[in-house]
């Protein structure tokens, strides 16, 4: 009667150090969901989903705070996605967060920047460099086309400039076909 | 077992063995193969194309006005993402200015504008005549330098190719022959006429990824390029070069479909020759290659096939990189009067451009006129009946049937996992399809999306990445103010208290000396 008793306690013991353990070496950093929903936001960081940038945002809809149809830079494409991702019905885009908008990259007409820093301050991805009383620039490669720098500047000085495609990056039309096209 | 397909390549072309589906097609080339190559007149002006492959656009290096000499650099690529680009023959740079491209897209971007001075003025020439004494990662540079790239039609740049093969220990070159498309001949042309070059050019590249041996895979059908060939190899102090015949059977020259003839083994999907021990490349790439190395020439000319019913007189020209399409069409006796479509490439897998003012670049390897009964009239679309004929043809071994209802359906993600980018857009699905879909149409538009969509991926994480460290600055900032203020007020508390001490102090010193100057009262 002793044996079996002890034996189950001490196994018990065992699986109880055992998952102990486990618990502390494979303990989840972060929130996966959170991240799940961040990596299909377009990170242009331009708030106007409401909240300052994109993880913020999906911090709100992991909450159940917010909605998933609030990013016009990620357009239709993008509420459909998180839709897959959270097993919900898509939706079209709020139209009280604004509308989808062409790719662009801000630019500084350095002849008028009085060198002040707002805009620096704005740019949520540091896209833009200069030190005070200096002309200030954008780096267009890091500028995610946000227009968080416009209102600040006293000078208006910053404009955006529509993308335009040349033949680097253009890629083949899709085809023009009459039917439908059905399941194979 | 990456070591056992090694092994198994290093036969390379002992035996012959058959790659998946694939077409036996009408060949057309014979037109075009009649006259001997010749020259066109220098054009009145040329339009050198700043962007020359599929990658950057390179930064001019040149003035308006300035005057360049023949093979000067005018674009520089410093061998990174772009290729070098040199001006094809001397005169006054007009302007860098936006021109056609002679691209896919039709699109304008920044060209180079030469008005030739008729001279035709070489700049001082170091050939390097000691190439055999030299590392191949001088070679790889030199050749880099000339701006050459695969002219066999993908127009990857030769050096990065070669980087790839000297780090992955190549074993066997393969040089590509197989000009499987119909009417193209430029290739053919070239190995009949120039033999010796392209021999010397293998052995340049032989020497440079340090291979053991040569081999160079032609056509069965190509008679005089294989006694042209057999004759230069069989030459005192040729190199030991094995020519080998393959079926022509189309796309034979697809470089997976060709390593696959000639070895049996399948570069894995993803992969690169360089993985089994191989290096491919283009007949006219190894000639460009002993043109840059033997007589420092880089790459500003290539032979252009202008060729179909609507052109006239058929045949191969030696064309400076920046002609005008039209100039050529001119030299061979116009345009037939029912010619409706201008294609560069062949009828698989070219495209069409809509203006022969599209200079030549170092790409174009065809200009082919078709004639209005040749455009196969638009056959309307059908919807798939489920046939299976595309899966049978397609040397890639996909389903293209699956591929093109995922694409469709912007099913992006099965698309890829599908195989759609192994695609090589050969065009063979197409031609067989009873239902008459435009699958390689579709296939090249899904290749790009998941290109473009793989760029916005990147971008989008670059972004994240940037945001983030932003964000974790800011906090970090934001906790040393907040913890300077804390040391401020701490030493603030720590004055205030030690001045109340010392108030304190004076106070009892104050006190006791009033005291002490106090009479003391009497007993
Ligand atoms: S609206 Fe702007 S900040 Fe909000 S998730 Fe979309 S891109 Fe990010
Ligand atoms: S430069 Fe302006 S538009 Fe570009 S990312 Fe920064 S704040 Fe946004
Ligand atoms: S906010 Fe305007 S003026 Fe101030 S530094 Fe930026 S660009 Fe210049
Ligand atoms: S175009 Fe692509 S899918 Fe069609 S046969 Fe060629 S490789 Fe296969
Ligand atoms: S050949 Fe055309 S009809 Fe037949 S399965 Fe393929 S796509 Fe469908």
């Amino acid at each position: 009667m002793l044996i079996p008793i002890l034996t189950l306690m001490s196994l018990g013991l065992l699986f109880g150090l055992g998952l102990g353990w486990a618990s502390v070496r494979f303990r989840q950093q972060g929130d996966p969901v959170i991240d799940r929903i961040d990596a299909l936001l377009p990170q242009t960081q331009c708030g106007q989903c409401g909240y300052p940038g994109c993880r913020p945002y999906a911090e709100a809809i992991a909450s159940g705070e917010a909605d998933i149809n609030q990013c016009p830079p990620g357009g239709e494409a993008g509420v459909r996605a998180l839709a897959d991702l959270l097993g919900r019905e898509p939706k079209p885009l709020n139209p009280e967060h604004g509308e989808a908008s062409l790719p662009s990259v801000a630019v500084i007409d350095e002849a008028i920047c009085i060198g002040c820093t707002l805009c620096i301050q704005a740019c949520p991805v540091d896209a833009i460099v200069g030190a005070p009383k200096q002309m200030h620039t954008v780096i267009a490669a890091e500028c995610t086309g946000c227009d968080l720098c416009l209102p600040p500047c006293p000078v208006d000085c910053i404009e955006m400039v529509p993308h335009r495609p040349g033949a680097t990056d253009w890629h083949w039309p899709r085809p023009m076909t009459a039917h439908a096209g059905g399941r194979p | 077992m990456k070591q056992d397909l090694r092994r198994l390549t290093r036969a390379a072309g002992t035996r012959l063995h058959h790659f998946h589906g694939g077409l036996r097609l009408r060949h057309h080339k014979q037109q075009s193969c009649r006259l001997p190559v010749a020259r066109p007149p220098l054009p009145s002006r040329l339009t050198v194309p700043l962007q020359q492959h599929a990658g950057e656009t390179v930064a001019a290096c040149v003035q308006p006005g300035q005057r360049v000499l023949k093979g000067d650099l005018i674009g520089d690529g410093e061998c990174q993402r772009g290729v070098n680009v040199h001006a094809p023959t001397s005169g006054h740079v007009e302007a860098v200015s936006q021109h056609l491209l002679g691209h896919p897209s039709g699109l304008a971007g920044p060209c180079v504008v030469i008005r030739p001075d008729g001279a035709d003025q070489w700049r001082a020439r170091q050939p390097l005549d000691d190439w055999q004494s030299l590392a191949g990662s001088e070679l790889v540079q030199a050749i880099c330098q000339a701006g050459i790239v695969g002219l066999g039609g993908a127009v990857f740049p030769t050096h990065r190719k070669m980087h790839h093969g000297q780090a992955a220990r190549i074993h066997t070159l393969i040089l590509n022959g197989a000009e499987c498309e119909p009417f193209i001949s430029c290739d053919e042309m070239l190995m009949r006429e120039q033999p010796r070059k392209i021999l010397a050019g293998a052995r340049v590249l032989q020497h440079a990824i340090g291979a053991e041996r040569t081999v160079i895979a032609i056509e069965d059908q190509m008679g005089a390029v294989r006694e042209a060939l057999e004759a230069a190899i069989a030459e005192p102090g040729a190199a030991a070069i094995d020519l080998v015949c393959v079926p022509a059977i189309y796309p034979e020259g697809g470089e997976r479909q060709l390593i696959q003839v000639l070895t049996g083994q399948e570069v894995p999907s993803g992969g690169y020759p360089s993985d089994i021990g191989l290096l491919c490349q283009n007949v006219a790439t190894a000639a460009a290659v002993a043109d840059a190395i033997l007589e420092d020439r880089p790459l500003l000319e290539r032979y252009v096939t202008v060729t179909g019913s609507g052109v006239r007189e058929p045949r191969n020209v030696l064309a400076l990189v920046g002609t005008p399409i039209a100039d050529l069409i001119e030299f061979c006796g116009g345009y037939a009067p029912d010619a409706a479509r201008l294609v560069i490439g062949g009828p698989m897998m070219g495209y069409s451009l809509d203006s022969d003012a599209h200079p030549v670049v170092k790409a174009t390897n065809c200009v082919l006129v078709l004639c209005h009964d040749e455009i196969a009239s638009p056959q309307p679309e059908m919807p798939c009946i489920r046939c299976g004929e595309c899966a049978r043809v397609c040397p890639a071994q996909l389903l293209p049937q699956q591929l093109h209802w995922q694409i469709r359906n912007g099913l992006w993600e099965d698309a890829g996992a599908s195989g759609l980018r192994d695609c090589i857009e050969c065009g063979c699905c197409d031609f067989v399809c009873p239902s008459h879909i435009p699958l390689a149409q579709w296939f090249r538009h899904g290749k790009g999306e998941l290109r473009a969509r793989r760029r916005q991926q990147l971008a989008a994480d670059h972004a994240r990445e940037r945001y983030l460290t932003r964000e974790a600055r800011l906090a970090r900032q934001q906790a040393e103010r907040a913890e300077r203020m804390a040391q401020k007020k701490r030493a603030l508390r720590d004055d205030a208290a030690r001045q109340r001490k010392v108030a304190a102090a004076i106070g009892r010193a104050a006190r006791k000396r009033s005291a002490d100057s106090e009479p003391e009262p009497g007993p």
